[in-house]
């Protein structure tokens, strides 16, 4: 156990002892890059700087999520943060013999500016970031997610020891509510006042949870903040603590998330070490455990009353919150609920002051807020931008557009209890009320940009379809509402629509949202009702003219080939897999549109785009 | 909040139902004061002898003024001083109409929803029958380990594949034969076979042509008395 000064003189030690002149070479280990293969990267370095002796004299260490996930795997290397990016275990003799021994830049891996085509060598001069506000995300580059003395290094527990030695918990809880942090999961509900009312709540014994049950489709970013800088969720928990009065905590876990377990594990076991987890924190007198609890693969385990069943090992399934969480929550005592991000903005409110916290975002809205831009977009990635960004500069300055030369449709935002944004609101600042406004939510940040080809009708359909999966069950509304809603969207996508559909669609829509037991079938039909208000007419050519104007309703699309660009070249013909195609040699060809299975084969393998799809 | 348990013993809360202020004991659900006051509302998944569950959604009333008006489950909200309650707005019989449509359409052969479909004027069911016959109300559930103290049944899968069954779907050793679970099922009872019994609605009470009186005379909707009588056509789809 360590007290609070003997944790600075480490802290001083760690930072004395680091040669900040000495060639490190970082290797991005995020979910992104892991799959574009980091991990062949990090051993090829290692098994580099071995053979060629150079272990002592280059660091080398691997860290969490960059956040640029469309260039992983991203290599930076010190001095200099020259920034490669698309790396091969073949680049890694090169980046050591060339960049790391003479300080010359490989040209090939650097960044370059897809409209000015412009070499771009340090990662802060690349649009992508430029326009970002690192704050929750910033360390992730820096440090080794498993050693505790890198998040030392950059500051890390200053916030605790400032917390710990200087303020009651009162102040800690009247802090985050002069921050005006909000919930980052979705609630978006201010952190402070529900500090605050766990604190209050009576009862002796309290509990702190952090809920990492992240299952947005497309949403990462609370992976990439556990994976990558677990101390900095773990120190806004005891921090949460301190400030509610509770000695035990939990973090709730998706089993999916194995390097976030791992890392979160390690984490724990190496803050009791040091004396920042167990009795007596750092000599104050705070005693504070945390578990990890893996969770099932439910998504309805997000919401916070299935989640305490879960933890208590009952289904999870929700229950009525008449009586709310922080009064009666897990095993029946208060019981306070944060998401990864809402807890690893803890520690920089306390480190920085709630003045300087509130000064960034808008009115209503302060901080910042990772968002996950994937879709259609060109720069798939984690983005971290202050709150009021407005939409167009999230996908086109950020994210640099949509790819391929199409146009943009539409943004969803807010996962399966979002909505779609279309074109004409892309001036929209990103904060909680406007896109509540515009029929969306902010959610935990999933942002799916959606081009020409996609087909809202069916784009709905998959919400629908993914929560109905995803239901518990328990309630009527949720378990037939979702169902039938699925089917009635069906029969749209299949041409049997009809124009009574879309009233049904409301009174369903109208049941979910004012019937359901929890904020799974609550906010269930906002896909659906969004994409009605800003395409509606989409539906109506789905029903009426029986056409799908984005070509995807498989039912509602037919191939021909247009006899003019048509040349007779045959590779439509050789690749058909029903043999609907026929036509001589160096003749336009013709499509059987009687036994066309409508595979989109043709269509895709054509050279002169003749094949035409309606 | 807490207050409700704090206060002294035979206190009464006082809260505005529909229109008109009433008190009631801290310790009771909405739903049972409501029935206290001789209100009927119709519900599902609750009994008074089973600790409540919340499922069924059709004992939803609204709560609440202006634009913070919002619906709740009246079985699972306790009486709060000061409360607004509205147990028939015009918000609250179109969700519970809704919730009707969907019960029906899983459970057509059900002589309690087609006999709470009509006492609600539904008259028209959207969907294709589903032809299941369990709502997954719980009520058996609950009774099987509250009352008998056996808990020989329960839920296993999840979202639309839920069901009821003993573990590990085998005959089970728990199960003493007791019927209780019977005796509470709201839809087990066959709906009235009568002219209409093949449709996903009977609807005969709320129709202007009696399509059973004349037809049939094993008739066993819940017509007391019949409505057919009231009913200009208008009202017939």
């Amino acid at each position: 156990m360590i007290s609070i000064k003997e944790l600075e003189s480490l802290r001083r030690e760690i930072i004395a002892g680091r040669d900040t002149n000495k060639p490190r070479i970082t290797v991005c280990g995020g979910t992104g890059c892991h799959a574009s293969g980091c991990v062949d990267v990090a051993d090829a370095f290692k098994s580099a700087l071995k053979s060629n002796g150079s272990e002592d004299s280059v660091d080398l260490i691997v860290t969490g999520c960059h956040g640029f996930c469309e260039r992983g795997p991203i290599v930076l290397v010190h001095p200099g943060e020259i920034f490669y990016q698309k790396v091969t275990p073949q680049d890694v003799d090169e980046i050591i013999t060339e960049t790391v021994g003479k300080g010359k830049l490989i040209d090939r891996l650097l960044y370059r500016d897809p409209v000015t085509n412009e070499v771009k060598p340090l990662e802060s001069d690349i649009p992508f970031y430029k326009k970002q506000m690192r704050l929750v995300m910033g360390n992730n580059t820096s440090i080794d997610p498993t050693n505790l003395m890198d998040y030392i290094a950059v500051d890390g527990y200053v916030a605790l020891e400032k917390v710990l030695s200087d303020m009651t918990p009162e102040k800690t809880v009247d802090e985050i509510k002069k921050s005006g942090l909000r919930g980052r999961g979705g609630g978006g509900f201010l952190t402070g006042r529900k500090w605050e009312s766990t604190r209050n709540a009576a009862g002796d014994t309290k509990y702190i949870i952090c809920n990492a049950d992240e299952g947005d489709p497309g949403a990462y970013m609370d992976r990439s903040i556990l994976e990558g800088n677990p101390h900095s969720v773990l120190e806004g928990m005891i921090i949460g603590a301190y400030a509610i009065g509770a000695n035990e905590g939990y973090i709730y876990v998706r089993n999916e998330y194995p390097l976030a377990v791992a890392n979160i594990t390690t984490a724990i076991s190496q803050a009791r070490e040091h004396g920042l987890l167990g009795n007596d924190i750092l000599g104050s007198g705070l005693n504070f455990d945390v578990k990890v609890t893996r969770g099932g693969g439910a998504f309805v385990c997000g919401e916070s009353t299935a989640l305490m069943a879960s933890l208590e090992g009952k289904p999870g399934e929700p229950r009525a919150k008449y009586i709310h969480t922080s009064e009666k929550g897990l095993w029946d005592k208060p019981s306070n609920l944060n998401n990864v991000e809402t807890l690893a903005n803890v520690p920089l409110i306390m480190k920085n002051g709630a003045d300087w916290y509130s000064g960034i975002g808008t009115g209503s809205s302060k901080g910042t807020k990772v968002f996950s831009l994937v879709g259609k977009i060109n720069n798939t990635g984690l983005v971290e931008v202050p709150m009021g960004m407005t939409l167009k500069e999230i996908i086109y300055d950020i994210g640099g557009g949509i790819p391929n030369g199409k146009t943009f449709k539409a943004v969803q935002t807010g996962g399966p209890s979002g909505g779609c944004i279309p074109e004409s609101m892309l001036d929209l600042p990103v904060d909680y009320e406007r896109l509540a406004e515009a029929g969306s939510m902010m959610g935990s940040g999933g942002m799916i940009v959606m081009d020409e080809d996609t087909c809202m009708v069916d784009m709905a359909k998959y919400f629908v379809d993914f929560l109905q999966e995803e239901s518990c069950g328990k309630c009527v509304p949720c378990r037939e509402g979702l169902k039938r809603m699925g089917e009635v969207l069906t029969d749209i996508t299949e041409g049997r629509g009809r124009i009574e559909h879309l009233a049904l669609i409301k009174d369903l829509a109208e049941m979910l949202r004012d019937a359901s037991l929890c904020g799974l079938g609550q906010t269930a039909a906002n896909p659906v009702m969004a994409t009605l208000k800003y395409f509606e007419d989409e539906y109506t050519a789905h029903i009426r003219d029986g056409k799908c104007p984005a070509g995807v309703c498989r039912e509602l699309i037919m191939y021909s080939i247009d006899s003019d660009k048509c040349t007779g070249c045959g590779i439509c013909l050789k690749n058909c897999p029903s043999s609907v195609i026929t036509g001589e040699k160096k003749q336009p060809h013709v499509i059987d549109n009687e036994n066309c299975i409508k595979c989109g084969i043709c269509y895709d393998v054509c050279k002169f785009d003749a094949v035409i799809k309606r | 909040m807490s207050e409700n348990t704090e206060r002294p013993r035979g206190e009464m809360v006082t809260f505005s139902l529909n229109g008109s202020y009433v008190q009631a004991d801290p310790k009771w659900s909405l739903l049972e004061a409501m029935q206290f006051y001789g209100l009927n509302i119709p519900t599902l998944c609750h009994d008074e002898g089973l600790t409540p569950y919340g499922t069924c959604r059709l004992c939803v009333v609204e709560i609440g003024k202006g634009d913070r008006s919002k619906l709740v489950a009246s079985c699972m909200h306790p009486v709060r001083e000061g409360l607004e309650v509205r147990s028939h707005s015009s918000r609250v019989m179109k969700t519970r109409k809704m919730i009707m449509e969907l019960l029906v359409a899983r459970c057509p052969s059900s002589k309690k929803l087609q006999d709470m479909a009509s006492m609600m004027e539904l008259k028209e069911v959207r969907f294709e029958p589903a032809n299941d016959d369990c709502i997954l109300c719980g009520l058996c559930v609950r009774m099987c380990e509250e009352q008998m103290a056996a808990k020989a049944i329960g839920f296993a899968g999840r979202g639309t594949d839920r069901y009821i069954t003993t573990p590990f779907d085998m005959t089970s050793d728990e199960c003493r034969k007791c019927g209780a679970c019977m005796y509470i099922c709201p839809v087990c009872e066959l709906r009235c076979q009568g002219p209409q019994a093949e449709t996903t609605l009977c609807s005969g009470c709320i129709n202007t042509e009696p399509v059973c009186a004349e037809k049939y005379d094993d008739a066993t909707c819940f017509m007391v008395p019949c409505l057919s009588c009231v009913k200009g056509p208008m009202d017939v789809k």
